[in-house]
């Protein structure tokens, strides 16, 4: 039995496979880190730490005449966002419904991929992860409401990464509000503002939930590496006569190699 | 368990033609599986037990050879070699569904069946590239209730 516990719900393996479809549907489109980042593992839930390849010496060894460096690492972090779904509905699952809501396993979702996306690209002190944004030297580039001027400050980026020596392909993670002002805007001529950015990157344009303002990234690969212990799980925690406590959990390190690797396009 | 008696593994005798005699053998109902059958989820017990038919079906393959490489009547050999073809088919449709279940598994296959060339040679680099290929795009550890997301690079964005 893992830790996920999943073998103790009262849930059936038919509505097992209904509500990890779920996630993975809901999932998928909001991840917008793993699709712009290197990918490592998954290494499992007993995975704690990643080699950072560095030590930091210690003040006087044990004995006279020894030094002492103390290896460093990056600690694992596990991101847990809990949810509660309805025996009713579980039984409804079972039956063969249709329309089971699973509206509370949405937002836990969401709210996970969020979280993996701010991490990713704006850092969390308090679990020792920098950000892509913070982490870059290059001067932010402020974004503004104004989309029809956003190639023009993609193209910016752009350029800056290419003086620094980063070749592309590039990607562009975009904020929610970014990236509806994008698909809704149509260039003087018809063509689509979305495609436009597309052709000035020559990489992938993500929804990124998380996000603040926008991220020019490389996609040449070994820049930013999101290193995986335990892969995106649903595990059961409690239940009663009207409910089933649930959660998604993830673990995770994620460092940047190459800081000037991309460039933020502030709000 | 690798070593059983004849009397429940020998397919020629006990296989699919008498389900019901293999059933109420109590052995033959759980030596399939190498940890408690209760401790296995759902789709582990299926991929067990289709593991099994596949062994069955190799072995009732290699017996109808080797009778046949003895048997001096041609009517008997007829029947025998139409049986054996019956096991032919039964295990390549067991090993599609295995395939079909284990991504990694499909994969070295694809590099080492239907191959011209050196055997061995085809079977190290499918298994080289099948397993790299697999860390690269985060595929789930074996044996894992992850929900197998992993990498998406690549993927439409």
């Amino acid at each position: 039995m893992s830790h996920l516990l999943r073998e103790h719900a009262p849930i059936t393996e038919a509505t097992w496979s209904v509500i990890d479809d779920e996630a993975v549907q809901r999932l998928t489109p909001a991840l917008a880190a793993r699709k712009l980042v290197d990918f490592s593992g998954p290494r499992g839930w007993q995975y704690s730490a990643t080699n950072l390849g560095r030590t930091t010496a210690l003040a006087g060894g044990p004995v006279d005449g020894v030094t002492a460096e103390q290896r460093r690492v990056l600690a694992v972090v596990e991101l847990y966002a809990a949810f509660s779904l309805t025996r009713d509905e579980l039984r409804d699952a079972d039956r063969g419904a249709e329309d089971v809501d699973l509206e509370a396993l949405d937002a836990a979702a969401h709210q996970i991929a969020r979280a993996e996306n701010r991490a990713v690209f704006h850092g969390w002190e308090a679990a020792g992860i920098t950000g892509i944004a913070e982490a870059s030297p290059h001067d932010p580039i402020p974004l503004g409401d104004d989309c029809s001027i956003y190639p023009r400050h993609v193209a910016r980026a752009v350029e800056a990464l290419l003086r620094a020596g980063i070749a592309g392909p590039y990607g562009l993670a975009l904020g929610p509000a970014a990236y509806t002002r994008v698909q809704e805007t149509t260039e003087h001529g018809g063509y689509p503002l979305f495609e436009h950015l597309r052709h000035i990157i020559d990489g992938p344009l993500v929804w990124a939930p998380g996000v603040e303002g926008a991220v020019v990234i490389s996609q040449r690969g070994g820049d930013f590496l999101l290193n995986c212990g335990e892969d995106l799980s649903i595990g059961y925690d409690a239940h009663d006569a009207q409910k089933v406590d649930l959660y998604l959990v993830e673990s995770f390190t994620f460092r940047v190699a190459t800081p000037e690797a991309a460039v933020a396009l502030t709000p | 368990m690798l070593c059983r008696s004849n009397q429940i593994r020998d397919p020629l005798r006990t296989e699919h033609r008498e389900p019901a005699a293999v059933r109420e053998d109590a052995a033959m109902g759980f030596d399939q599986y190498h940890e408690p059958a209760n401790e296995l989820p759902a789709q582990t017990r299926t991929f067990a037990r289709l593991c099994a038919s596949l062994t069955e079906e190799a072995e009732a393959i290699g017996w109808y050879e080797q009778r046949l490489a003895v048997e001096p009547d041609n009517q008997a050999r007829a029947i025998m070699r139409d049986a054996q073809g019956e096991e032919f088919k039964h295990f390549c449709m067991d090993l599609e569904f295995l395939l079909r279940r284990s991504s990694l598994w499909r994969e070295i296959a694809q590099g080492i069946l239907f191959q011209e060339g050196d055997i061995v040679e085809h079977g190290e680099e499918a298994e080289e590239e099948a397993v790299e290929g697999a860390a690269a795009r985060g595929a789930p550890l074996p044996g894992t209730t992850s929900l197998g997301i992993g990498g998406l690079r690549g993927s439409r964005a």
